[in-house]
């Protein structure tokens, strides 16, 4: 038996296969296809102190090996997400991650220390990248000291494991994951979409309701890679690795580029099975090659 | 209703005419229920422009044979890959997916279709022909006389009348206007509709005037179909902004914010 488990902060995750928020609804949209306990974790629909309605329709253009999408952090509010949410989905065996949004650090503060009460949900990824967001999201993710306050601020009020998903819209994202790790951060997820639009030529309008959109799916896998690897150069803490990852080899390209634990997004819209696939991808690529445990495989890219 | 993913096999691909084909697909496992306004999401194996799976209306299924027919239009790339699918080829589908039209016991029903819109309204015409006494009447518009479909299926099943838009065939003009529509009061029970979204608003306005409930079957764009990417929303007065795909894709049109 290969051991599989990885401990991200204080949060142990029994492998390293996590969803992507915003791909994988609350879990219970994937039920009938997989078995929702042998996920390491979900990272469940970005959740905000109020409730949002989200972006006009249409809020979706395919893309070249992609796809941009703008829906805009609709969610029905923290409170809901307490209420209805959080009873149903805990009843799986998987650690539950709740991506973390506001419009201010007020906002985000609110949600964290709401969610630090729950006792089954053990981390949280801070989203400060959310690129469909007017207000906050963004933001804080490309305005370095903006980036730093925010975690700091949450870092006061929530005491468990805290991930921060960084965005991929700077021009140095190493700079960020480094203000993260000494704001207080447990672990740096990343990367976010693209910024990006679409146009149809033909009726001269763009393709989403926003004009742009956050950009995701194989098209920005190297990039996404590359970031990966720089980040877990420079930084002490774990890294959760994601951007295009569509199969188990995709997944470890990942983590030998230095991630401990890697997420799967607009893959799950395709092959609602794949994160399964990708878990007994990696279980047989770590058997094959010899490997006892996964933490063996983390960064081992020889170059 | 359990949604499952795995290969089904091509049976046949059956051109019908420059625009239309139809693919029927057989699961040697059988086909699990499905009910009349539910799709499939297929997945497009071999088409380096599309990355997402495609949608599509459930034309006819028969459980004995364990096959389902997709009734599809070629429109883009996605649809062109298909329409080149061979015998014994798999294609691997998601499906069941979305609601279903609401059936009325011993009614007196007209279903409007427009091009390829037509594909559900096959499917639900014989579910109420097997399961319930039903009257049914169809109205089914197409653009010129050589894209008409299968007109001997909805025959068998109920009265027909078409349209085209240069006459070649049936009434000219659109299904809005056709003497069936445009009878004051009309008796329908019930109006069902699927075509091209001005087309399904016209008629849920002819079906409002005369106090008909209509039901119409919405084609937003999917990312996933399942109800994980919030991308096919429509705003709806009685639940405010849902997915077409889980909530829908059928839906009475006076909840819809149109």
């Amino acid at each position: 038996m290969v051991d599989l488990k990885v401990d991200i902060g204080k949060l142990i995750l029994k492998n390293p296969v996590i969803t992507a928020s915003g791909t994988f609804g609350y879990g219970q949209e994937y039920e009938d296809f997989i078995d929702l306990s042998r996920l390491g974790g979900i990272v469940v629909k970005g959740v905000t102190g109020k409730a949002r309605q989200g972006h006009p329709y249409p809020r979706m253009a395919e893309t070249p090996s992609g796809m941009l999408n703008a829906v805009g952090l609709q969610n029905k509010g923290i409170d809901y997400f307490i209420e209805n949410i959080y009873p149903e989905i805990v009843k799986y065996d998987t650690e539950i991650i709740v991506n973390v949004n506001g419009a201010s650090i007020e906002e985000y503060c609110e949600v964290a220390l709401k969610v630090d009460k729950l006792d089954k949900i053990k981390a949280i990824e801070l989203n400060i990248s959310c690129p469909n967001v007017k207000e906050g999201g963004i933001i804080f993710g490309t305005h370095c000291p903006s980036a730093m306050a925010v975690t700091r601020a949450v870092r006061e009020v929530y005491s468990k494991t805290l991930m921060v998903k960084l965005s991929p819209n700077v021009t140095d994202i190493v700079e960020f994951a480094q203000a993260i790790e000494s704001s207080g951060a447990d672990s740096v997820s990343l990367v976010n979409t693209f910024v990006g639009m679409a146009i149809d030529a033909k009726t001269r309008k763009p393709l989403l309701s926003t004009v742009t959109g956050g950009l995701s799916g194989p098209a920005i896998k190297p990039i996404a890679l590359r970031m990966v690897w720089q980040v877990s150069k420079a930084v002490k803490i774990p890294v959760i690795g994601m951007g295009g990852i569509m199969n188990a080899m995709d997944a470890i390209e990942f983590i030998l580029a230095g991630a401990s634990a890697i997420q799967v997004g607009t893959a799950n819209f395709i092959n609602p099975a794949i994160t399964i696939e990708i878990l007994e991808g990696i279980t047989k690529y770590l058997k094959e090659n010899g490997y006892n445990s996964f933490r063996e495989l983390i960064g081992t890219l020889e170059c | 209703m359990k949604k499952r993913i795995g290969d089904l096999i091509v049976v046949s691909n059956k051109r019908l005419n420059q625009d239309f084909f139809i693919l029927k697909l057989s699961s040697p496992e059988g086909i699990p229920e499905i009910l009349p306004g539910q799709f499939v999401e297929v997945r497009i194996d071999g088409c380096p422009s599309t990355f997402l799976r495609r949608p599509f209306s459930i034309y006819n299924v028969d459980y004995r044979e364990k096959t389902i027919e997709l009734l599809i239009k070629k429109a883009g790339n996605g649809s062109a890959t298909l329409a080149q699918a061979k015998p014994n080829q798999k294609l691997n589908l998601i499906y069941p997916l979305g609601n279903s039209f609401t059936i009325h016991e011993r009614s007196n029903v007209l279903l409007v279709g427009g091009g390829t819109g037509v594909a559900p309204l096959l499917f639900l015409g014989n579910y109420l022909k097997e399961k319930h006494t039903v009257e049914l009447q169809f109205l089914l518009g197409f653009r010129t006389s050589e894209l008409i479909v299968e007109i001997d299926r909805f025959k068998a099943i109920g009265k027909v009348y078409i349209t085209t838009e240069d006459g070649s065939h049936g009434h000219k003009g659109l299904v809005i206007h056709h003497p069936v529509l445009s009878g004051k009061p009309l008796k329908f029970d019930m109006i069902y509709s699927c075509g091209p979204e001005s087309m399904m608003k016209e008629v849920a306005k002819i079906a409002g005037s005369n106090t008909i409930n209509c039901e119409v079957s919405l084609e937003n764009l999917m990312g996933c179909g399942f109800g994980a990417c919030l991308c096919c929303v429509v705003d709806t007065i009685d639940r405010g902004i849902i997915n077409t795909c889980t909530e829908g894709p059928v839906f009475n049109t006076k909840n819809l914010k149109w």
